[in-house]
């Protein structure tokens, strides 16, 4: 789990994931086929773009209103017999949930459905203090074996082959080893889930919308688990980030419609469990975060990202992300969306992120709440350039080609000299030093420019 | 008689002339007056997009100086003329700026909106494989956009079905980026170069002669793999398509 804490530069962890290219090639192809799924069940809904809008203007709303609704949530839930907490940071977080497993007695932890919890980096922080954490949700328990971080927010084990899970519970549930059949490895691990839920003293579980009005927050799943570690606990914590908040129930119809069909083409979520109270003899808590969150709130520019569901539509729909793989974006939440929230956090460690993007503008057309992300993606590079993150070389080399640019002779002259020495001299560009060369050819360089045969053919 | 100032982007202007006098000529074919301000350089982009957007000022002035006049200004390339719509800016001429960004067109764009062309008398039999480049298509929006669901239109497509004998097809993934993205294709050299492999081997499937588009940069570096791999496939611009 701490395996992000020194950060490999996004180009580099790219290149390595790349050098095998049947399993990028296979990567790439099972998240677009995802992302076609999508396409086929949006194209259903006439309304989907007027759908898109009601859900992005709601978004803005609440986070324009966020004291409010945020604190009459919390009025609504301790009306409903809940204990709402509040936590500034990661820290905070992570002692709060400590401090109620103490009080209980709290041996083991079953979890299910919380990137909140990843970004807090809650598991390493409790099983320091002695307590088992088990992570329910099918594909986090096989990264959360393998002492790997999820890899994508939606579909945590992505990265993987049936092939590594089956060696990964080989080794870890002794199921057959080369037994590869996905029937045959569901039931291993059901098995032992099923075992982790009895034996639970506490079940967390993330929020997917948590609604002003009521009090009550909504969790989706596909596999139940949330359901079932919350239901058989005898405490439930539920984590949430500050932006998860929607004023009024009846806006859950907007959401619950754009979530599933962006993240994987199903019209609605297996599971869209609605929590309002503790049942008799349950404590349950809620865990309201904000971890830089209010700080992205103030900044105009990048305020448009907390608007942000969670259904990875711009991960599938990322060509780089497909090529490159989740860890190479070395944070919790991946992706486009992630370049854009994690320099908030940390600007010194994501300060590549942003840069890990053609600007294609795929993943601002796919966001089913209308979030600019590759506006904010330019936005980003031009802060963190100002802030001096941009190594010695690139800036140089940048102010070199703004001076060039800058006067039309001196940008002639370089473009002849340039195309000389490339036709002269095709060693001085055509080596190792030069990142197009690598796998590229040059483009032809011709003894003429434009300007040149404009001026002898111009016609009048 | 429209009046056009061309702009050519720089590496246009110095390693793919023949585009540039095709756009010149296409121009003048469908009635235009062309003239071409001689002392243009670079829109800025590749400063801009690697986030070096404070040091375009005098690159800027630069452009705003050559355009400032133009009734419109047309560009065989559809992200330099979107960075000029999107972030032209002089402090010195401010309305001069705004004057141009109005005013700045895409080739295609330019052909279909403001020439209203219906027909071309130009003849291309070959197999062409069509690349859409996202900051013409997601940027200007020359061509409907797959995760959009709205009616499906192409401006460079309507183009191409003037053209006589010409077959055009798309790949698979019809609208997905060729990981050119200015400086990326050198600052992550790695993913670019995976993506414009991917996109040539979708366009291959469809036993293609040709490959065109209407920006090239992303022509450059799909032309860039090709040459690398031997390939018969040949990248040709829309403008030299439409100019044939």
């Amino acid at each position: 789990m701490e395996k992000f804490l020194k950060p490999v530069e996004h180009a580099v962890a790219a290149e390595k994931f790349i050098s095998d290219e049947a399993r990028t090639n296979w990567h790439d192809e099972t998240l677009w086929f995802v992302r076609a799924k999508r396409d086929k069940i949006v194209h259903k809904l006439p309304e989907w773009e007027s759908l898109r809008e009601l859900g992005s203007q709601i978004k803005n709303h609440a986070l324009s209103n966020l004291d409010t609704y945020l604190l009459a949530f919390e009025k609504n839930a301790q009306a409903n017999g809940v204990k709402v907490h509040w936590a500034a940071d990661a820290k905070e977080h992570n002692e709060i949930i400590l401090e109620i497993a103490r009080k209980n007695n709290v041996k083991k932890i079953v979890k299910s459905k919380s990137m909140l919890t990843e970004e807090c980096h809650l598991n390493p922080f409790l099983i320091s203090k002695g307590i088992e954490v088990v992570d329910t949700d099918l594909g986090e328990r096989i990264v959360q074996f393998r002492n790997e971080p999820p890899s994508h927010i939606v579909l945590p084990a992505i990265h993987l082959k049936k092939q590594d899970v089956s060696d990964t519970f080989h080794e870890h549930l002794h199921t057959e080893k080369g037994n590869n059949d996905p029937q045959y490895l569901t039931e291993a691990a059901r098995q032992h889930l099923r075992n982790k839920f009895i034996e639970a003293d506490l079940s967390i579980t993330g929020v997917n919308f948590a609604v002003a009005e009521t009090g009550g927050f909504v969790v989706c799943t596909n596999e139940g688990n949330a359901d079932m570690g919350a239901h058989a606990a005898k405490i439930h914590i539920a984590c949430m980030g500050f932006e998860k908040i929607i004023p009024k129930a009846e806006h859950l119809s907007v959401f619950l419609r754009l979530l599933t069909r962006s993240a994987t083409g199903q019209p609605i979520t297996t599971y869209s469990s609605h929590f309002h109270r503790p049942r008799k003899g349950q404590e349950m808590h809620i865990v309201i975060v904000d971890n830089g969150r209010s700080k992205q709130l103030g900044r105009e520019d990048f305020r448009n990202s907390l608007k942000c569901i969670r259904c990875a539509a711009c991960f599938n729909t990322c060509p780089v992300y497909r090529r490159s793989g989740g860890h190479s974006y070395h944070n919790a939440t991946a992706g486009p969306i992630g370049s854009i929230l994690n320099p908030n956090i940390n600007m010194r460690e994501n300060a590549d992120l942003p840069f890990a993007s053609t600007l294609c503008g795929s993943c601002t057309n796919v966001c089913p709440v209308k979030i600019n992300i590759h506006e904010q993606l330019w936005k980003w590079r031009q802060v963190l350039t100002e802030e001096g993150y941009a190594s010695s070389g690139k800036t140089a080399g940048m102010k070199g080609m703004a001076f060039v640019l800058s006067y039309p002779k001196v940008f002639r002259f370089a473009g002849k000299a340039g195309r000389w020495i490339i036709r002269m001299f095709p060693g001085l560009v055509n080596n190792t030093l030069n990142p197009w060369y690598k796998q590229r050819e040059m483009p032809v360089a011709p003894k003429h420019s434009f300007r040149d045969w404009y001026i002898k053919n111009k016609k009048a | 008689m429209k009046k056009v100032s061309l702009f050519i982007p720089c590496y246009v202007d110095q390693f793919y002339p023949n585009i540039a006098v095709a756009t010149y000529e296409l121009l003048q074919k469908l009635g235009c007056e062309v003239d071409y301000p001689l002392n243009q350089t670079c829109c800025g982009q590749p400063l801009a997009n690697s986030g070096f957007n404070g040091m375009t000022s005098a690159c800027n002035k630069n452009f705003t100086e050559n355009f400032k006049d133009a009734d419109y200004v047309v560009c065989p390339s559809g992200s330099c003329a979107l960075h000029i719509k999107e972030h032209l800016h002089d402090d010195a001429n401010p309305a001069a700026a705004e004057r141009i960004r109005n005013r700045v067109y895409e080739l295609t764009e330019f052909l279909t909106d403001i020439l209203k062309v219906k027909q071309l008398n130009v003849s291309f039999p070959h197999k062409v494989g069509m690349h859409i480049s996202c900051h013409g298509q997601r940027g200007l929006h020359l061509s409907s956009m797959t995760e959009l669901v709205s009616p499906e239109f192409s401006k460079p497509e309507q183009l191409l079905n003037m053209v006589k004998g010409l077959e055009l097809s798309y790949p698979k993934r019809k609208d997905e980026c060729c990981g050119f993205g200015g400086t990326f294709c050198v600052f992550e050299e790695a993913v670019s170069v995976k993506m414009g492999k991917d996109r040539l081997t979708e366009h291959e499937e469809n036993n293609i002669e040709y490959i065109t588009g209407g920006d090239v940069s992303c022509l450059m570096h799909l032309e860039g793999i090709l040459r690398r791999q031997k390939s018969p496939v040949k990248i040709i611009h829309i403008a030299e398509i439409l100019n044939s």
